[in-house]
């Protein structure tokens, strides 16, 4: 048995998912999929003396389309957003990102949320709110509040969300009428990625997010710049991400990759 | 709310391969362990211990799981299909078991039950699978000793076979 021992509370309202962090803090943590959490628990970097399942909650399981929005609620599951019919013409880059995380036998239990919780900076749904500009929904007995996706993520598995709250939803903004590309390197499809990257088309050029490189998945905004313009802006923000060398690439592997994917990324989209 | 406390057992029942089951689990067991020692169910195999590895894999309520990221106490009331279940008797192997069988689809075993708890429940919802399909499916599991491609051949010969006969996997 390789977790550190805990309680188990079986929420059956977001009250008692509430009540419960009130009460215990940060040694509460939510269990949503727990396709991040469990992996922390197995190898004892996390050690909570409560976890809250939310998944038996249903009021948290839904993706409601708005006018200009869609919100997904924290016991989405991410293969469950990938089988909703709306998702391609409402976030197309969420349907081209979201066959990157993980696997089928894990995105058939992990949640969107949940990514977005464990802050992983080489994820992508992380990369897809910074991207897209969405916003988290938090909510504690206290208060309720948004949180935009640019102070959400503060460092590796860090985010803005207090002991105390509950990430209830995210919302992603429908962009219409914007062209959207996504790339990731990695070892192999699923595993972590050494860069990915998005480009969206914006009303005065084009938005370019890199995750798996800096801390948190970080994003540009630029007019529509093209020749050796371009190439300066890609070889400035690539060497701002701060890349570092492990096992996987080197930070100068990774600062290539974001200068080669970008240059064509943002060819794409601006064609 | 149910809260169950660290240090005590609690009852756990699920359907196990169609047979109601109950035995006790800490909350902290996993539903690897809870199989495997509570359950006396060792067909399912605790390899890497953090979903990297696949052999654990499982399917809860339709749903491919690892077991090995999942608690005991997640599951209860749910309906559990494990490797044991495939053979329709204790004599005979199912018709993806035996394509294994024929293109050594296997060496060693240990990744086995988990690529074939994949495969089977892959197989059962797409009977027309690409060698693409297949392989993408397989980035979930971990195997040290066929290279794949044996695998992959076996996946696709079990489809084809089950398309020709209009036969579900078991036939």
């Amino acid at each position: 048995m390789k977790p550190p021992a805990f309680d188990y509370l079986r929420a059956e309202t977001v009250g008692g998912v509430l009540e419960g962090l009130a009460q215990e803090g940060s040694n509460a943590r939510v269990l949503a999929g727990g396709q991040s959490l469990l992996a922390m628990l197995n190898m004892r970097l996390a050690r909570p003396k409560l976890l809250i399942d939310i998944m038996r909650l249903r009021e948290l399981r839904q993706i409601e389309r708005h006018a200009d929005t869609v919100i997904i609620g924290a016991g989405v599951r991410q293969a469950e957003l990938l089988a909703w019919p709306g998702l391609a013409e409402a976030l197309p880059l969420v349907a081209l990102s979201l066959p990157w995380v993980g696997h089928a036998q894990t995105r058939s239990r992990g949640t969107i949320c949940g990514s977005l919780a464990h802050a992983d900076p080489s994820a992508e749904m992380p990369l897809a709110l910074i991207a897209l500009g969405g916003e988290v929904h938090l909510r504690s007995l206290k208060r309720q509040r948004r949180v935009a996706a640019k102070d959400f993520f503060t460092g590796v598995m860090l985010t803005a969300r207090a002991d105390d709250e509950l990430i209830e939803a995210i919302s992603l903004p429908i962009l219409g009428g914007a062209r959207f590309a996504f790339r990731e390197v990695a070892r192999r499809h699923g595993d972590f990625a050494i860069v990915a990257c998005a480009a969206i088309t914006t009303s005065a050029g084009v938005r370019f997010a890199v995750g798996g490189v800096a801390d948190v998945p970080t994003a540009r905004d630029w007019p529509r710049l093209q020749g050796s313009a371009l190439d300066d802006a890609l070889n400035g923000f690539a060497y701002e991400l701060e890349a570092r060398d492990d096992v996987h690439a080197s930070a100068r592997y990774r600062r290539d990759l974001v200068r080669m994917i970008g240059r064509d990324l943002i060819g794409k989209v601006l064609q | 709310m149910t809260r169950l406390k660290a240090n005590a057992r609690h009852p756990v029942r699920l359907t196990l391969n169609g047979k109601a089951v109950e035995a006790e689990a800490e909350p902290r067991m996993l539903l690897t362990d809870f199989l495997r020692l509570q359950l006396g169910a060792t067909g399912t195999h605790v390899g890497c211990e953090h979903g990297v590895c696949g052999a654990c894999t499982v399917v809860v309520d339709g749903m491919l799981t690892r077991a090995c990221l999942t608690l005991a106490a997640q599951v209860d009331g749910c309906d559990i299909k494990t490797v044991e279940g495939l053979a329709p008797s204790a004599d005979r192997l199912n018709a993806l078991q035996r394509a294994f069988r024929r293109n050594h689809a296997l060496q060693c075993g240990f990744c086995t039950a988990g690529i074939l708890m994949s495969l089977d429940h892959y197989l059962s919802r797409h009977p027309a699978p690409t060698e693409n399909d297949i392989r993408d499916l397989l980035t979930g599991h971990l195997c040290r000793c066929t290279g794949y491609t044996p695998i992959i051949r076996a996946a696709l010969e079990a489809a084809q076979l089950a398309a020709a006969t209009g036969k579900a996997s078991d036939a």
